[in-house]
C-alpha cells in the first residue's frame, strides 16, 4: 500500500510536470485528487490495516496529496504566467501607425485677427460695438463730415440701395451711432469690427466686400500723443516688440489732424525691400483726432471734448502677418487655405 | 503729381538734400511720396551724334547704313532700322558698351554683312513712354535740334539726369498740384526761402479789348475770366527743356503754344486754354451754362451732347470749349495759327465735376478745378504764359486788361490758442515755435497773449478751422517729436457684451465639432437670394449693381456655403465641413433699414469620420449635423427648449429635413440637400442647417444652479416596442416622458430595427428608461407603478406594443 502511494505520487508529479496547459493540469488534479481518484481507491483498502498502521498510512496519503497539489499549484502559476505572456505577445501593436485624428475645424483667419485686436483693446478698457451693414447715408457720410456733394465721397464709390440707404463703406457709422447714444457725454472707448462694401472689381488686392476694425476714444482731454501711445502699444503687441511706428500726415474728412501709421518692415528691418517697396515702412492704418464737426453732430461740445479714432483692414493685416498674396483667398474659403490657420499662435 | 527734382530747384535751393532724402522729409511732414524714379536708371553710354552719311543698306530694303560723328573724335558706321533717319540729323547714339533699359547691352554687330557700331535710339528706347513722346517721334528715332552740341551725354541733353518724386495727393492738398505749391511745401519743411517767377511781359501798343470782349453769364460757376491776345505767334515745336519737363511730368508735348499752357498748369496749378483767335468767328467770349441738347465737338474729335448742368465757353453763339474740361475742335490751335486767345479762368468745382463725370473726361485741368485752384494765381499765370509765348513763339502781347471779374477773394483768417494746440497735440510748445512754423509756411500771423491769428493764403483752401492750424503745427513740428502717452481720465471696464461672448462660444463649439469657419459675400444673385430663406421676405436690391451675381442681399447663408463646398470638391478636397455666422437681410419698408438678423449655418459633405488603415469611412449623415445642433444648444443651456419636426422645404430632401424649434418657434432648418440640387452643384450627399443665431443667443436661459449628485441608485428599464414604420421616435419619447411622471428622469433610444424579422410596415424601437428618486431608494413597486403607466400610454396613444 505504501509503495502504491509512492508510485502514484511519482506518476502524478511526472504528469504535472509534463502538463501543457491549464486544462490538462486540471484533469490531472481531478484524476489524482478527486473523490474517485486512485489515492482514494488506495485508501479504501485501509480497513485491512492494523490500528497502528492506519494513522501512519493516513498521514502518508495526506503527504502524497499535498505533494501533488503543491506541484499542481506551482505548475498552475507557471502556466498562467505563460498564458499572460502569450496573450501580451499576441496583443502587440505597431505604435508607429497613425492615430485616429480628432475632428477639428478652425477660425477663419480674419476672425483670428479681429478677435486678437478686440482682446487687445478690451484689455485697454474698450468695449466692442457693432452696427448695421446696410446704413443710412446720414451715418455713413453726413455725420462723418461728408455732406452730400463732398468730393471725398468719390474716394469710396458705394453700393446704394435707395438714395438714403447704402451698404456701409466703412465701420465709422458705428462710431457716429455710439457717440449719439452717449448723448454728448464721455468717456467713449470702443472698437468696432465688421464687414464693409465698396464698388470695386474683385482682384488680388481689391474686394467689393471686406472687413474693417476701427477704434474711437472720446473724452475731455484726449490728446494726439495718446493716439500715438495707443497705436504704439497696438503695433508692438500685434506685430512684435521690435517694431517701430511712424505717423505721417494724411487726410480723412472725419479727423483733423489726420495721419497714417506705418510700422517698420519686418522683412528687411527698415533697409528697404520689395514688401515695403524699398521704403522700410509698411502702411497699417489711418487715424486722427476726431473732427470737431463730427463731435458736434453727435452732440458733443467740441470745445470741451476731444477724441481720436483709428481704422484698419484685417485683410491687409492678415496678408502682412501670414504672407497671404491674394485677398480673394479670404472669401473663396478653400479648406486647404482655412486649415492653415488652425494653429494657435 | 510728378515732381521733377531738377525743376523744383528753379524755386528752392536743394543743395545738400538728395531726392531720396527730400522724399522722406516730405512724406513725414506733408505728403506721401509714393516713389522716386531715377529717369536714367540702368542706362549709360548714350551720346549725341551727328549723322554724316545715310544710305540704303546694300542687302536690306528696310535698313539704312549711316556714318555717325560721335563728337569725341570717333566716326562710326551704324546700321539703323528707323525709317526717319537722315543725313544731317543730331541723334542719340547708344555706343558699343552702352546699356539701355532692361539691361540691354550694345555690342558690335554685323547686320546683313555690314558692321554696326552702336544703335541710334528712339525715345522709347531711352525709357520714355510712347504716349508721352512728341507725335513726330512716337515712331522712329529722336532728332535733337540742330544747335545741339555733339559728343555730350544724350540723357543729359534730354534732361533725363533727373529724379521724379511721385506725390500721392490726398483730396485736401490741391495746393500741391503745382510746382509752386510743392515749392511752398518743401520750403516749409526745409525752413528755406523760395523764389517765385515774376512775369512782366512787354505789351504792344494795340489794345486787347479791340479784339475781344468777355461776358460771363454764369457768374457762380465762373467768377473770374481773364483773356489775353497774343499776335504773330509762330507755332512750332517747343525747346527741349520745355518738352522734357512736360514728358517728365507725364504730359505729351504738342506745339509751343499748347505746351506753354500745359507748362503753366504744372507750374502754377492754373489750367489755361489757348484758342485760335481767327477761328473763333467773333470778337466775343460768352461764358454760360450749356443749353440742353447743345452739341460740342471736343479736341479729341468726340461729339458731346450737353445739358444745362454743364458750363461752356462760347463765341457768343456757338460753344468753343467745355469749360475747364476740354477745348472745342472748332477753335483748336494748329500749325497755321497766328493769333492766340489765351484763357485763364477761375471755375468753381461743381459744373466742372459734373461735366467731367458725365463725359468721362478727366483731364489735368478738370481734376485741378474739381479740387479748387488758387484764385490769386489766375492773373499771374496768364502773365507768365504770355511771357513765354513772347519768348518761345515770337508772339506779341496786346495791351490792356480784358476780364470779367465778380470774384471776391477773402483769405481765411483763423485763430487758435497755444493752450488749445498743446491740449490737442499733447505737446508743450511755446508761442515762438508756433510762430516759426507759420513763418516757414509763409502764412501771416499776429499774436495777442496766447492767441495766434493766422491769415491763410488762398493757395491753401484746405485750412478753415483751428484744427487745421493745429494740424499744420503738428506735422511741421513732426509727429516723431510728439510725446507717447496713453489716455488719462476715468477708466472704463473693457468687455464683450453677453451676446458677443456667446457668439464666441458658438464659434469655438462649431470648430471643436470639426467645422471650418467660412466668410462669404453678402451680395448674391436673385436666384440664390431666394433659396433656403427661413423668412420669405422680399429681398433688398442694390440700385446699381456691378453684376447680376452681386445684386441682392442674401436672405440665407446656405446657398453661399454650398458654393464653398462646390468650390472645394471641384478642387479635389473630397470632404468639406464649413460653417458661417453672419447677417441675412430682411426688407422693411423702402425708407427703413432692412432687418439684419445674424444666422448660423453649416454645410457638410463627404466623409465625416475616416481612419483608413482601420478600414473606417463614415460619410456625413443627418444625425451628424443634428448632433452638432443638439450639442450646441445644450452648450448654451437651452436643450430643454429644443425640438425638431419633420418638414418639407424647397431644395431639401423631402424625407430628410426638419425644422429646428426653440420653445416651439421655428428658428431654423436642418437636413439633406435635395439630390437634384446636389447634382447641379456636383456634390455627393450634403447636409446643411441654418438657424437664427439671434434667436438662440437672445433666448432666456435659467441661471446655472447646482443640483445634488444622486445619493440613491437609479433603476433602468429597457423596452423594445413594435410600431408603425412612420412612427417618430420623438413622438414616442414624448409619450413616455409625459406618462413616466417625476420618477422618470431619462429616456434614450438605444436601438432601431427595421429588418426582415419585422412584420411588413412595422419597425422596432427600443428605449432605455431611467427611474430615480432623489429622496429614497426606489422599490420594485414604485417603478412598476410608473412603468405600467408608460406602457399603457404607449399602447393607447401610439399603438406601440412590447416586442415579444
Ligand atoms: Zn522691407
Amino acid at each position: 500500500m505504501q509503495d502504491r502511494l509512492k508510485e502514484l505520487q511519482a506518476e502524478a508529479l511526472e504528469k504535472v510536470a509534463a502538463a501543457a496547459d491549464l486544462k490538462e493540469l486540471n484533469d490531472i488534479r481531478v484524476s489524482y485528487l478527486g473523490k474517485k481518484g486512485p489515492i482514494t481507491e488506495v485508501l479504501k483498502g485501509m480497513g485491512k490495516l492494523s490500528a497502528e498502521e492506519r494513522p501512519m498510512m493516513g498521514a502518508l496519503a495526506n503527504e502524497v496529496r499535498d505533494a501533488i497539489s503543491g506541484q499542481i499549484e506551482v505548475k498552475q502559476q507557471e502556466l498562467e504566467e505563460a498564458a499572460v505572456q502569450k496573450q501580451l505577445a499576441a496583443e502587440q501593436i505597431d505604435v508607429t501607425l497613425p492615430g485616429r485624428p480628432v475632428k477639428t475645424g478652425s477660425h477663419h483667419p480674419l476672425t483670428s485677427i479681429i478677435e486678437e485686436i478686440e482682446d487687445l483693446f478690451i484689455g485697454m478698457g474698450y468695449t466692442v460695438e457693432e452696427g448695421p451693414e446696410v446704413e443710412k447715408d446720414y451715418y455713413n457720410f453726413e455725420a462723418l463730415n461728408l455732406p452730400k456733394g463732398h468730393p471725398a465721397r468719390d474716394m469710396q464709390d458705394s453700393f446704394y440701395i435707395t438714395e438714403e440707404i447704402l451698404m456701409r463703406t466703412h465701420t465709422s457709422p458705428v462710431q457716429a451711432r455710439t457717440m449719439e447714444k452717449h448723448q454728448g457725454k464721455g468717456p467713449v472707448r470702443i472698437i468696432c469690427p465688421g464687414k464693409v462694401y465698396r464698388r470695386d472689381n474683385d482682384d488680388a488686392t481689391h474686394s467689393h466686400q471686406f472687413m474693417q476694425i476701427e477704434g474711437l476714444v472720446v473724452d475731455e482731454n484726449v490728446r494726439m500723443s495718446d493716439l500715438k501711445g495707443t497705436l504704439q502699444v497696438f503695433a508692438k503687441k500685434m506685430f512684435g516688440e521690435d517694431r517701430e511706428i511712424r505717423l505721417r500726415p494724411s487726410f480723412f474728412p472725419f479727423t483733423e489732424p489726420s495721419v497714417e501709421m506705418d510700422i517698420s518692415c519686418k522683412i528687411c528691418g527698415g533697409s528697404g525691400c520689395s514688401v515695403c517697396k524699398g521704403t522700410g515702412w509698411i502702411e497699417i492704418l489711418g487715424a486722427g483726432m476726431v473732427h470737431p464737426n463730427v463731435l458736434e453732430m453727435a452732440g458733443y461740445d467740441s470745445k470741451k471734448y476731444t477724441g481720436f479714432a483709428f481704422g484698419m483692414g484685417p485683410e491687409r493685416i492678415a496678408m502682412l502677418k501670414y504672407g497671404v498674396d491674394d485677398i480673394r483667398h479670404f472669401y473663396t474659403n478653400d479648406v486647404r487655405f482655412l486649415k492653415q490657420f488652425s494653429v494657435e499662435e | 503729381m510728378l515732381v521733377s527734382y531738377k525743376w523744383l530747384q528753379d524755386y528752392i535751393d536743394l543743395s545738400g538734400v538728395s531726392a531720396e532724402e527730400l522724399a522722406e522729409k516730405i512724406t513725414k511732414s506733408g505728403i506721401e511720396v509714393e516713389g522716386v524714379e531715377k529717369l536714367n536708371e540702368g542706362m549709360s553710354g548714350i551720346m549725341v551724334g551727328h549723322v554724316l552719311e545715310c544710305e540704303k543698306h546694300p542687302n536690306a530694303e528696310k535698313l539704312n547704313k549711316t556714318l555717325v560723328d560721335l563728337g569725341n573724335g570717333e566716326t562710326v558706321q551704324i546700321i539703323c532700322g528707323a525709317a526717319n533717319v537722315g543725313k544731317g540729323q543730331k541723334v542719340a547714339v547708344a555706343t558699343v558698351g552702352a546699356v539701355l533699359p532692361g539691361n540691354f547691352k550694345i555690342k558690335k554687330a554685323k547686320l546683313r554683312g555690314e558692321e554696326s557700331h552702336g544703335m541710334i535710339c528712339s525715345l522709347q528706347e531711352l525709357g520714355i513712354e510712347g504716349k508721352l513722346a512728341p507725335k513726330e517721334y512716337a515712331e522712329g528715332i529722336y532728332n535733337f535740334t540742330p544747335d545741339t552740341e555733339i559728343g555730350q551725354d544724350a540723357l543729359v541733353a534730354l534732361n533725363r539726369d533727373d529724379e521724379i518724386l511721385e506725390l500721392g495727393l490726398t483730396p485736401n492738398r490741391a495746393d500741391a498740384m503745382s510746382m509752386l505749391g510743392v515749392a511752398y511745401e518743401v520750403g516749409a519743411i526745409l525752413g528755406k526761402d523760395i523764389k517765385l517767377p515774376n512775369p512782366q511781359p512787354e505789351t504792344s501798343s494795340e489794345q486787347a479789348n479791340d479784339y475781344i470782349n468777355v461776358t460771363v453769364e454764369a457768374k457762380e460757376d465762373n467768377p473770374l475770366y481773364v483773356a489775353k491776345v497774343i499776335k504773330n505767334v509762330k507755332v512750332g515745336p517747343s525747346p527741349v527743356w520745355l518738352q522734357t519737363r512736360l514728358m517728365a511730368a507725364g504730359i505729351r508735348p504738342h506745339n509751343n503754344v499748347v505746351d506753354i499752357t500745359n507748362y503753366i498748369l504744372l507750374e502754377y496749378g492754373q489750367p489755361l486754354h489757348a484758342f485760335d483767335y481767327d477761328k473763333l468767328g467773333s470778337k466775343e467770349i460768352l461764358v454760360r451754362r450749356a443749353k440742353d441738347g447743345e452739341v460740342i465737338e471736343t479736341l479729341d474729335d468726340a461729339k458731346r451732347t450737353l445739358s444745362s448742368e454743364h458750363l461752356v465757353i462760347t463765341n457768343g453763339t456757338e460753344p468753343v470749349a467745355l469749360a475747364g474740361v476740354m477745348g472745342g475742335a472748332n477753335s483748336e490751335v494748329g500749325s497755321d495759327t497766328t493769333t492766340v486767345l489765351l484763357e485763364s479762368a477761375y471755375f468753381t468745382g461743381g459744373a466742372i465735376r459734373k461735366a467731367s463725370k458725365d463725359h468721362g473726361l478727366r483731364s489735368e485741368a478738370s481734376s485741378r478745378y474739381e479740387k479748387g485752384v488758387d484764385p490769386e494765381r489766375v492773373r499771374p499765370a496768364a502773365e507768365r504764359a504770355a511771357e513765354l509765348m513772347i519768348q518761345l513763339a515770337g508772339g506779341e502781347l496786346l495791351g490792356g486788361v480784358v476780364e470779367a471779374d465778380s470774384l471776391e477773394v477773402k483769405p481765411a483768417v483763423v485763430s487758435t490758442t497755444l493752450e488749445k494746440i498743446n491740449k490737442v497735440l499733447g505737446t508743450d510748445l511755446e508761442m515762438k515755435q508756433v510762430e516759426d512754423i507759420f513763418a516757414r509756411l509763409k502764412f501771416e500771423t499776429s499774436v495777442d497773449n496766447n492767441t495766434i491769428t493766422v491769415t491763410v493764403p488762398t493757395r491753401r483752401g484746405d485750412i478753415t478751422i483751428e484744427e487745421d492750424l493745429i494740424e499744420e503745427v503738428g506735422r511741421l513740428f513732426g509727429y516723431d517729436n510728439l510725446p507717447t502717452t496713453l489716455p488719462i481720465g476715468a477708466s472704463t471696464p473693457g468687455h464683450l457684451s453677453e451676446y458677443q461672448k456667446k457668439r464666441r462660444v458658438v464659434r469655438r463649439f462649431m470648430e471643436g465639432a470639426g467645422l471650418y469657419q467660412a466668410v462669404t459675400y453678402s451680395l448674391t444673385s436673385a436666384e440664390k437670394a431666394a433659396q433656403y430663406a427661413l423668412d420669405q421676405r422680399e429681398p433688398v436690391e442694390l440700385a446699381m449693381p456691378m453684376s447680376e451675381d452681386r445684386s441682392i442681399l442674401r436672405l440665407s447663408i446656405v446657398p453661399q456655403l454650398l458654393e464653398v463646398l462646390k468650390y472645394n470638391i471641384a478642387r479635389q478636397n473630397d470632404s468639406a465641413a464649413v460653417y458661417e455666422t453672419g447677417a441675412v437681410f430682411l426688407k422693411n419698408s423702402n425708407d427703413d433699414l432692412p432687418e439684419e438678423r445674424e444666422h448660423l449655418a453649416a454645410a457638410v459633405t463627404g466623409l465625416w469620420e475616416s481612419h483608413p488603415w482601420q478600414g473606417e469611412k463614415k460619410p456625413v449623415d443627418f444625425f451628424v449635423l443634428k448632433g452638432i445642433v443638439e450639442g450646441l444648444v445644450a452648450k448654451l443651456g437651452l436643450d430643454n427648449q429644443l425640438g425638431f419636426q419633420k418638414a418639407v422645404m424647397e431644395g431639401m430632401h423631402p424625407g430628410r429635413t426638419a425644422e429646428i424649434l426653440l420653445n416651439g418657434n421655428v428658428i431654423g432648418f436642418i437636413g439633406q440637400v435635395h439630390p437634384t440640387m446636389q447634382k447641379a452643384l456636383d456634390l455627393k450627399e450634403t447636409y446643411v442647417f441654418e438657424l437664427s443665431l439671434k434667436a438662440l443667443l437672445e433666448a432666456e436661459t435659467a441661471p446655472l444652479q447646482y443640483t445634488a449628485i444622486p445619493r440613491f441608485p437609479s433603476i433602468t428599464r429597457d423596452i423594445a416596442l413594435v410600431v408603425e414604420k412612420e412612427a417618430a421616435a420623438g413622438d414616442l419619447k414624448k409619450v413616455i416622458t409625459e406618462a413616466g411622471g417625476t420618477l422618470l428622469k431619462e429616456v434614450q433610444v438605444f436601438d432601431l430595427y427595421e429588418g426582415e424579422k419585422m412584420e411588413q410596415g412595422k419597425k422596432s424601437l427600443a428605449f432605455s428608461l431611467k427611474y430615480f428618486d432623489p429622496e429614497k431608494t426606489l422599490t420594485d413597486e414604485d417603478i412598476a407603478k410608473a412603468h405600467t403607466k408608460v406602457l399603457k400610454a404607449l399602447e393607447e396613444q401610439a399603438g406601440a406594443v412590447l416586442r415579444g
